[in-house]
């Protein structure tokens, strides 16, 4: 069977699924990140897809590939971020888990 | 190259899987990294080669090693097995069927989905995909490439904020 648009978009649809189900089920606030990250890569799979079957000049869409760049960079700068946020969470509550975190300020 | 694809298709879901199932974060962030090496695989079997690389640089090697890091700095416990949330399970499955039976009502649609990999065009040396990207990085798209670099100083600037002894 040849390889078509379906197969990448099926995988990229069912690796967000899957990360989804991550952000819900689970509890702990670092693994509900990386399953951010899941979905997020996930979405970057659909680019590069999308970009393959629709050639520009007989060469892929390169402009995806940029985005995909600016998408990576910011995905980095995020990941920073959101630890960082977690380590001061950490520090004042003790705990990484979503269900312990229930009040705003103390 | 079709079995290709499916092996690599199954290294990236099973890796899914096993983030959202192991108790144990060192395990699941493993996990990640197995998964994003499917997908790298996956970008590379779609001519992607830089972003293939740039996935396995950036993500499987920078952000899940700060995510090991932080595991470890944190001493995360692994979640406890008897108190089980039922009604988060059944939201997360009735969410997650939704939306898998939405994707595949919009791939059984037809339009240009169905249609399978042409064929790249001959290129001369130095066209590259690294080539052309970078042409495009530094040409058409030269200002975004300085507003991300910004972006990564006040990120910079933020986590150390952030990370202070003395947060108010």
């Amino acid at each position: 069977m040849e390889l078509t648009l379906n197969h990448f978009l099926f995988v990229s649809g069912a690796l967000f699924a899957i990360g989804l189900a991550g952000v819900l089920v689970r509890r702990n606030l670092l693994i509900i990140f990386m399953c951010l990250e899941l979905m997020l890569a996930a979405a970057n799979l659909t680019l590069v897809a999308f970009s393959r079957f629709h050639l520009v000049e007989g060469q892929p869409a390169y402009d995806a590939h940029v985005l995909l760049f600016f998408i990576i960079t910011v995905a980095a700068a995020e990941v920073a971020v959101g630890l960082a946020i977690i380590v001061a969470l950490f520090r004042s509550k003790e705990t990484t888990d979503v269900t312990k975190v229930n009040t705003m300020k103390y | 190259m079709t079995f290709l694809f499916y092996l690599f298709a199954a290294l990236a879901l099973f890796g899914g899987i096993g983030v959202v199932v192991c108790r144990n974060p060192v395990s699941a962030a493993f996990s990640m990294i197995v998964s994003f090496l499917g997908l790298a695989s996956l970008f590379i079997q779609l001519d992607a080669y830089l972003v293939g690389i740039l996935q396995i640089l950036v993500y499987a090697g920078a952000i899940m090693v700060l995510f090991l890091f932080i595991i470890m700095l944190l001493d995360v416990k692994e979640e406890e097995k008897r108190h089980f949330p039922y009604i988060s399970f059944a939201g997360a499955g009735a969410v997650v069927t939704a939306f898998l039976v939405l994707v595949i009502l919009v791939l059984n649609r037809g339009g240009t989905s169905g249609r399978t990999l042409p064929e790249l065009a001959a290129t001369e040396a130095g066209g590259s995909d690294v080539h052309r990207i970078g042409e495009l990085l530094f040409g058409t798209y030269w200002f975004p490439v300085q507003i991300v670099g910004v972006l990564l100083l006040a990120a910079t600037v933020g986590v150390v904020v952030l990370s202070k002894k003395e947060l108010r």
